[in-house]
């Protein structure tokens, strides 16, 4: 039972070095990821002001990371991205129009995978399917390498194959913007490892925007290309990762790991190395 | 494979036996005691005079209209009764404003018992079908309520939550997300319901009726046929296990997915 993922997937990490051909065909297949636009976004429950003068420019097709302290506000502004939640001043734009509400070409995936336990794990993603094909989410299904599991009852899976149905149910309708809340929170070591891979190789594949809300600092470095830190309501560091994929904790990695980890407990280190990594 | 449906068979008729030992044996004991003189026949009469009776009333065709009419009642009575608790709950659940407006007034009605109306039933309806289906309708309708507004409330926001990203709304966000999130509850109420149906309609056919199996058994008491008086109480203990059963079977089939309720392969 341990060994959630089938072959084929495990195959697939070596081929990761074969990206850049995926790359140059794929801007004209899939509608390419959404840019993100948040302009003095300020969010404020009553009177806890939760997100401050908050601005921030995505780009088509990046995988950001969010991290921060729990109750910084990261969550609010990924809530706030998906349309979940409204600014009470400031404005989201995606592709240069202000947005606001849900959106179909906007998905998020939880930290618990939400499944309806009343579905068959083929019918949970059907949910993400506009239309509900059948064959459209079976396809959903094979790419997190669950097809074999269709018909069952979510209850009798274990917990990385939810998260990977919820994220079938989140790709099958070939989303422009995926939203992560902490998706790989409550996953043991090697099943973190596991989804990390599958979501950075379908990720590639469809170029979707992604952001990624953690407080792992390794995981914010291992997968994304971008990471901001949210402190006190508003971004008070912003690092692009200069690490080639497929990724090897190497010292590179170390390095970008240790400096962002010490800027969000708020350590000082040596000057010159800080200087080293900031914008 | 031939053995271990046969196997699954034997235990299958294991459980059924386990069920129906106590149940057969206290009926032979009574039949022993009644055979041997130790109880008076017109005390308790011996199940095969209870049989006996049994068969009379099938034969001049009483019986089945009797439980036919108690039967029709009750159901009548349920339907009502368990529709308007069922939609009252809904609006309730779904409308805040509404369950201020209505719903302390329903937890004060709630309160009375409802068989203690009977004797203003009686003044309003008479002894016609009416009254009858009335206190079935009320009994029912306050389970139903219940456990739905409950079951409603229960359901996982989180599950609500996703439903809304994926563009779930209205009608199909309630049939797809609220509504079976709510059924084991529903299915809870459904089954107390079911007692109350049964409970209410023995006391006010008891009290008021010409017909149905209350209605024989007041009738027997008045000719101290002992036996009949016997066999209507047994009827409606046959009547309460065949409802319990149907709403047992309603949880399998519906709560499938719900690991308590899953057949064990």
């Amino acid at each position: 039972m341990a060994s959630t993922l089938p072959q084929n997937e495990i195959t697939a990490r070596p081929a990761l070095g074969t990206v850049p051909v995926v790359q140059s065909q794929s801007p004209s297949t899939s509608g390419s990821g959404i840019r993100i636009d948040i302009h003095d976004a300020e969010v404020r429950f009553g009177e806890l002001t939760v997100l401050h003068k908050l601005n921030l420019t995505i780009p088509s097709g990046q995988f950001l990371s969010v991290v921060g302290r729990s109750g910084c506000g990261k969550s609010t502004l990924l809530r706030l991205i998906a349309g979940l939640q409204t600014a009470t001043e400031g404005a989201v734009q995606f592709d240069g129009s202000v947005t606001s509400g849900l959106r179909p070409d906007v998905r998020i995936m939880f930290q618990d995978a939400r499944l309806l336990p009343w579905k068959s794990v083929l019918d949970n993603v059907r949910i993400g399917v506009p239309g509900g094909d059948r064959g459209k989410a079976l396809e959903a299904l094979a790419l997190v390498g669950l097809a074999d599991r269709a018909k069952e009852w979510p209850s009798v899976l274990s917990g990385g194959q939810k998260q990977r149905v919820a994220l079938a149910r989140a790709l099958a309708g070939d989303p422009s913007l995926l939203l992560l809340d902490e998706p790989l929170g409550a996953l043991d070591a090697l099943t973190r490892i596991e989804m990390q891979q599958l979501i950075e190789r379908l990720w590639q594949e469809r170029k979707f925007t992604a952001v990624l809300v953690t407080h792992d600092v390794s995981e914010a470095v291992a997968l994304t290309d971008r990471v901001v830190l949210v402190e006190n309501g508003t971004i008070s560091h912003d690092v692009n990762i200069a690490l080639a994929r497929p990724r090897e904790k190497d010292s590179g990695f170390a390095h970008y790991e240790s400096n962002i980890l010490n800027r969000v407990l708020g350590r000082r280190t040596s000057g010159g190395a800080k200087e080293g990594f900031s914008i | 494979m031939k053995s271990s449906t046969s196997a699954k068979w034997t235990n299958q008729l294991r459980n059924v036996g386990l069920e129906w030992i106590i149940p057969v044996l206290t009926v032979l004991l009574w039949q022993w005691f009644s055979s041997s003189g130790w109880i008076s026949q017109r005390i308790l009469p011996s199940p095969l005079s209870v049989v006996e009776a049994g068969v009379k009333l099938v034969k001049n065709g009483n019986l089945f209209v009797y439980i036919g009419d108690s039967t029709r009642r009750a159901l009548l009575g349920f339907v009502i009764g368990g529709g308007i608790g069922f939609v009252l709950a809904i609006i309730n659940g779904l409308l805040p404003l509404f369950e201020k407006l209505t719903d302390s007034s329903i937890q004060m009605i709630r309160t009375i018992p409802h068989l203690s109306l009977i004797p203003l039933i009686i003044a309003w309806f008479g002894i016609g079908e009416q009254g009858k289906i009335f206190l079935v309708a009320l009994g029912v309708a306050f389970p139903i309520y219940l456990n739905t507004l409950h079951g409603i409330r229960g359901v996982d926001p989180g599950l609500i939550e996703m439903g809304r990203t994926y563009g779930l709304r209205g009608f199909t966000l309630f049939r797809s997300i609220i509504f079976p999130g709510a059924l084991p509850s529903i299915l809870v109420g459904l089954r107390f319901a079911l007692g109350i149906m049964w409970i209410t309609l023995i006391v006010s056919e008891t009290i008021s009726a010409n017909s149905g199996i209350g209605y024989m058994a007041m009738n027997a008491r008045e000719f101290f046929q002992m036996d009949v008086v016997v066999l209507s109480i047994i009827i409606y203990a046959l009547l309460g296990k065949l409802s319990d059963w149907v709403a047992k079977l309603m949880e399998r089939g519906w709560l499938q997915w719900h690991p308590h309720f899953r057949k064990t392969k």
